[in-house]
């Protein structure tokens, strides 16, 4: 029942998306606007750093994340629809499961553009490594979704969300951040240090479980008055 | 509860600070920094106060979400006050210290960086608490609750981070003429941590009080 | 895991935020076959009533109960609870069938079953599948209404059901809830509208400031009992 519960939020949720693409098209706009401010703001003498590829990649992804998470919970704050959700017959923790997957594969689908273009513009070997780097990639990106899904959830019937969020979302999900840059970096290093790259993997699962078995506890009763 | 200990903790407070200014003063200056390095008996008990208080914060804060005790509502909104504010004290006389001993303001190690990282969890708790409405006790306690939760793995991974480059010594081993003054300044500021602790909570009871008050009346 | 009550009770319910209080010590009861009106001015405390009721709101204090149970977070409670608000809980993007059929699986039924009849008796059969953005608001609350009544609550819980009706689909939905509670469901509905109330509603119940003011029968002079429980004040 649980499982099903949230693969139904799920499938709702693609349902909707499918009609417009309007989160998935403006957020993926968005996250290349970013990597290309930051660009023009680190490009010397023609050069783009290349030790600046994962810091950049990461960061687009935080920000990307913020605004997709914040809009796809104002889909559930239109229509009150929320209200709905909870009152189903299903336990809480299931919708947290079911928007926090569509958030992940938001993530996903504007990794699958970042990267190459990222690894285009700065000539950075992203994909040297490419299982550990996915790995990392698909840890550090569940670990910022679970406390990004959590608190604009949580955000949701209150005044100021839209700025709120970003304050209470970034400098608690700052080490799974870190965790990212640091692993993706070790992972283009020349030799790539797989070493340091699987002990910044390991963190960043660790962080995965805290972060997911916290949301899962604390979500209906943040959720219900 | 907080009423009776009020006052032992003050006077606790007030005599453990005159014995400490007094032994402070009469330590030997450092040889290189003089005067300044003096900054560190207060710098060093103020992240003492900071992580008591975050540690208060967090054991409230899953209460608050767990049972929803009023209580421990009151313990999580003064715990979160007094990190914030010995956290600034220990970020203000930090660099202060540093400018002197290592000739920067700042640098990226390990200690620092969590606890600005801590600190601005705890700043974000007091503003939910602020901003948010309704409900803004439980918001608050859930971020106190993550924030204390990654705390250890914000540690871990600016230490791996940063292990790839030269160490500063933080803490050097103290000679004892310096060890005492700092013991007693470590138990002043613990002293002035329980006292504004229980000003703050006693302040919280208070406003609860009022609003029962408020309430009775109209019924 | 299936759980069937006849009565609902608040039992001395209050409900404050701080020091402002939204209900002061309401009891109230229903039972199967009541249509209570919940009538009172704006930021009386209806909706808040309502909010406890459906169990998305916990009361500071006092106690709720369904039949001999009491209130608990449990999904076999909310299978037996249907709850529309004003804001009507539809998906806009998404068409009437596509709206249903995602509340009929979430809530364990089969979809097959269930949202062909409830579009009909909506009236939306022949425009099924329109996304809602494109109805009228007469049709978004008949279908609105059928959402939540797709898993056949007991207790049928309404925040203003009858806001922006034309007098046509006010006489739909009426007839719906007396059919409702011609079955057994308890319906309960805050409304402003004496003369709906007074044609519809077997109790009504007057709340003002939190407080409950009038629990009665409804019937003949309605208008009248209601301006005397009000007063001649704007306070509420």
């Amino acid at each position: 029942m649980f499982l099903r519960a949230a693969l139904l939020v799920l499938r709702k949720d693609f349902a909707i998306e499918r009609k417009s693409l309007e989160i998935l098209v403006t957020t993926l706009f968005f996250a290349v606007s970013c990597v290309l401010v930051f660009s023009f703001g680190l490009v010397k003498e023609g050069k783009a750093p290349t030790d600046a590829a994962a810091a950049i990649l990461w960061i687009a992804v935080a920000f990307a994340g913020t605004l997709a998470l914040g809009r796809t919970f104002e889909r559930e704050r239109y229509g009150d629809t929320i209200r709905a959700l909870l009152m189903a017959p299903v336990p809480r923790p299931a919708l947290y499961v079911g928007k926090l997957l569509g958030v992940v594969l938001l993530l996903f689908a504007t990794e699958a553009i970042l990267v190459p273009l990222i690894a285009i513009l700065f000539a950075a070997p992203l994909l040297a490594r490419p299982l550990l780097f996915l790995a990392v990639l698909v840890s550090g990106s569940v670990g910022f979704a679970a406390v990004g899904t959590l608190f604009a959830a949580m955000l949701m019937r209150t005044r100021s969300r839209d700025v709120l969020l970003p304050i209470l979302l970034y400098p608690i999900t700052i080490p799974v951040i870190i965790c990212g840059v640091r692993g993706t970096a070790a992972l283009m290093a020349s030799p790539a240090d797989e070493a340091m790259a699987a002990v910044w993997l390991s963190i960043l699962i660790a962080l995965d479980v805290v972060f997911v078995t916290i949301a899962l506890w604390t979500f209906e009763t943040l959720m219900v008055d | 509860m907080a009423k009776s200990l009020l006052a032992p903790l003050a006077a606790a407070t007030v005599v453990l600070f005159a014995i400490a200014l007094v032994l402070i003063a009469q330590a030997p200056p450092e040889s290189t920094m003089g005067l300044v390095q003096k900054i560190f008996y207060f710098h060093l008990p103020s992240w003492l106060g900071m992580y008591s208080a975050i540690f208060t914060c967090g054991v409230a804060s899953i209460l608050v979400l767990a049972k929803g005790s009023a209580v421990a509502d009151r313990f999580a909104v003064a715990g979160a006050e007094l990190a914030v504010l010995f956290g600034a004290n220990g970020l203000v006389t930090g660099p202060l210290w540093a400018r002197k001993a290592w000739g920067v303001w700042w640098t990226w190690e390990v200690r620092l960086v969590s606890a600005l990282l801590l600190w601005l969890v705890f700043v974000a708790y007091l503003i939910v608490r602020r901003y948010a409405g309704p409900g803004s006790d439980k918001l608050a306690a859930a971020v106190a609750l993550f924030g204390t939760a990654v705390s250890p793995f914000v540690y871990i991974s600016v230490n791996f981070w940063r292990t790839m480059h030269p160490k500063t010594t933080v803490l050097p081993t103290l000679p004892t003429s310096m060890g005492v003054p700092m013991l007693f300044s470590c138990l002043a500021f613990m002293a002035l941590f329980g006292t504004l602790l229980a000003i703050r909570v006693r302040l919280a009871e208070r406003e609860t009080a009022l609003d029962a008050l408020y309430l009775a009346y109209e019924d | 895991m299936s759980f069937d009550f006849d009565s609902v009770q608040l039992i001395d319910v209050s409900r404050h935020f701080g020091r402002r209080r939204a209900l002061s010590h309401v009891s109230l009861s229903a039972r199967a076959g009541d249509i209570v009106g919940l009538l009172g001015p704006n930021g009386a405390g209806k909706s808040t009533l309502i909010g406890i009721l459906s169990t998305l709101a916990s009361p500071s204090s006092g106690e709720v109960r369904y039949g001999d149970r009491g209130r608990a977070a449990s999904g076999a409670l909310r299978q037996r609870i249907g709850l529309l608000a004003h804001e009507l809980f539809l998906y806009p993007e998404l068409s009437a069938r596509q709206n249903l059929t995602f509340f009929a699986e979430i809530h364990g039924l089969r979809a097959d079953e269930v949202v062909a009849p409830a579009l009909e008796r909506a009236g939306l059969t022949d425009r099924a599948d329109d996304a809602v953005s494109g109805f009228s608001r007469g049709m978004r609350q008949r279908l609105a209404l059928e959402r939540a009544l797709l898993h056949e609550p007991r207790l049928v819980l309404l925040d203003e059901p009858f806001t922006g009706l034309d007098d046509r689909a006010v006489g739909i939905v009426s007839d719906r809830l007396r059919a409702l509670a011609a079955r057994g469901a308890i319906v309960i509905a805050a409304t402003h509208d004496l003369d709906l109330a007074e044609g519809l509603m077997s109790r009504i119940a007057i709340v003002r400031g939190g407080r409950l003011l009038a629990d009665e029968a409804a019937g003949a002079g309605l208008r009248g009992r209601y301006r005397a429980a009000m007063g001649s004040t704007w306070s509420a």
